[in-house]
């Protein structure tokens, strides 16, 4: 009877891995045929049957969308802007998580229920003023005005938080009895105790710095500014009937995040179980 | 307070400092910003006039925003429920000690990593009408030319399309959360439940669905505050169209601050919006502590 259920068990993981099977292919199934089409030209990607192996790998696509359309250009102010950002916010996020979960001082903890409240205004709600401030300040049209929107989070605060409370308080309070100064404490005792939050918050900062679309697309003007998520959109209204160069614009946008996921992966999914935390 | 008390106080507010004057300068302020222009009829220059709720007044009859408006709930209705059963069934499925599982639970959230734009224009290619592969498909199946969907490019199946390409991306994002809502419920709920006989439908309605529910308020929340700020998807692939189809919220306030520079009215809308999410969020604070089912 026993072996009976362990079969019936058996049959049914199994089963289960065929639908699984099943629904990877439909996951995936969309960024296979953007890399097939990438190789293609307007005839060949839409002829019918499919061939996902290209007959002839094409590289016209990547040639227009490399030289034509200075990709190199907006790929690296991505780059640019996704790294100083994600560096900002692991500074100024730390210290302030540090202070508020290690240091004692009058009014802490209703500072910090200040900061949770803004994490519930939604950036959308805020643009049209986020924009009058920035164009005050002369920010309009350079990327400084994304760095200075994006380098402060309430969520970076609250995630580097609580991995520093899990911290036993004893270790901080010896650092201060052998006359360890507050900075010192947090640059060779808790920051090197909080790396999983660290390498969370970074991954999931450069993700959403690379990906964000409506930020670049408000605040930056002339096209030597511009972002790779921007200028991939205004691409496609462009070269609207070129679908394999608009293809191979949207795979190099990609393979930043896919290197992000193969290395990082552990750290991502963290981040998501971290965001259902938060609720 | 001691000298090393008084040290150690400054240095608190020290080290908030960056993050603090940064907030209040791009978020803070904002917020009441936001709230003073939604009062007059600032375009975008100096010399706006205060001109009370007219705004608010305005937004009753404006037809563009009630469309709008109607196109975001519509959306919300349908984009959180199948966001929770798609992801509530692909959590339920990696749970089991299933072959592949660990590279299953990799690809499924792949396409939520993956930019709104990116995904829109391999969604646009994909669901083209004429000589699009998944058209192809279905005339393959033997659908008939002319019942074939027009997707993005036909009024009435534009926003079912834009649910469909949203719930295929981020349904990896939630399922992750179910995952670690099913691996909290302790097992030996489980095995109680089978002593007792209970067959494996029975045990989901009376042992996991109920154990579930924190996560999938918790869900269902956070899904449905996402929806009322979708826009990425909607300006790359249909622009609101066809016609005002697609045109949601967030849209409508882009479009009037950023199109048409009615600041004013548009930053009207946005404190709508706000309300809106407010509302939901003290919603999911009070259920949090009063309607979901505890474990004890």
């Amino acid at each position: 009877m026993k072996d009976n259920y362990k079969t019936r068990q058996r049959i049914a993981n199994w089963t289960l891995c065929v639908v699984g099977l099943a629904v990877s292919f439909l996951m995936l199934v969309p960024f296979a045929w953007m890399l097939s089409a990438s190789f293609k030209n307007n005839m060949e990607i839409y002829a019918y049957p499919i061939k996902w192996v290209p007959e002839f790998f094409r590289l016209d696509n990547y040639r227009k969308v490399w030289v034509e359309i200075n990709f190199p250009r907006y790929f690296l102010n991505s780059l640019k802007l996704s790294s100083i950002i994600t560096a900002a916010q692991l500074v100024t996020c730390s210290l302030a998580a540090y202070s508020f979960s290690k240091l004692r001082f009058p009014g802490r903890d209703k500072i910090f229920v200040l900061y949770l409240a803004t994490m519930m205004v939604p950036w959308h709600a805020i643009m049209i003023p986020q924009f009058i401030v920035v164009k005050t300040l002369n920010l309009y049209d350079s990327h400084l005005s994304l760095i200075m929107i994006q380098s402060f989070s309430a969520f970076g605060v609250f995630l580097l938080r609580q991995n520093m409370l899990s911290i036993p308080g004893s270790l901080h309070e010896a650092a201060k009895i052998d006359g360890c100064g507050s900075f010192r404490t947090y640059w060779s005792i808790i920051l090197p105790l909080t790396k999983t939050g660290l390498a969370t918050l970074t991954v999931l900062t450069f993700n959403g710095i690379w990906n964000d679309y409506l930020g670049p697309m408000l605040y930056l003007d002339s096209d030597k500014n511009k972002t790779v998520q921007v200028a991939l959109a205004g691409f496609k209204q462009e070269y609207s009937a070129d679908y394999g160069a608009i293809m191979a614009g949207t795979v190099c946008s990609i393979i930043p995040i896919i290197l992000v996921y193969v290395f990082a992966q552990k750290y991502i999914v963290e981040g998501v179980a971290f965001s259902g935390l938060k609720g | 307070m001691s000298r090393q008390q008084r040290r150690e106080a400054l240095a608190g507010y020290l080290y908030i400092l960056p993050n603090f004057i940064g907030f209040l300068i791009f978020t803070g302020i904002p917020v009441f910003i936001g709230l003073g222009i939604s009062f007059t009829n600032y375009k975008g220059f100096p010399g706006a006039k205060f001109v009370g709720v007219a705004n608010y007044l305005q937004l009753f009859k404006d037809t563009l925003f009630k469309t709008a408006l109607r196109n975001n709930l519509a959306y919300s209705f349908s984009v959180v429920p199948l966001t929770i059963l798609v992801s509530l069934l692909l959590a339920l499925m990696l749970n089991k000690a299933i072959p592949l599982g660990g590279f299953f639970k990799t690809v499924y959230f792949f396409p939520n990593l993956t930019s709104m734009v990116a995904v829109g224009c391999v969604a646009l290619l994909l669901f083209e009408p004429t000589k699009g592969p998944i058209n192809q498909f279905l005339r393959m199946l033997g659908m008939p030319q002319e019942s074939l969907p027009g997707w993005f490019f036909s009024s009435k199946t534009a926003l079912a399309t834009v649910v469909i390409t949203v719930v295929w991306k981020q349904a990896g994002y939630y399922m992750i959360m179910f995952l670690g809502g099913l691996k909290n419920i302790p097992s030996h709920l489980y095995e109680a439940a089978k002593i007792d006989g209970a067959n494996p439908w029975q045990i989901f309605w009376s042992v996991t669905w109920p154990m579930l529910t924190p996560t999938t308020f918790m869900v269902a929340i956070l899904c449905f505050i996402a929806s009322f700020q979708t826009f990425d998807i909607i300006n790359v692939t249909t622009a609101g169209g066809p016609g005002r189809a697609t045109s949601v919220l967030v849209f409508r306030i882009y479009r009037e601050a950023f199109s048409d520079w009615k600041m004013g009215y548009a930053s009207a809308i946005a404190y709508f919006l706000f309300m809106i999410i407010l509302v939901v969020t003290l919603v999911q604070w009070h259920g949090q502590k009063n309607w979901v089912v505890e474990d004890d």
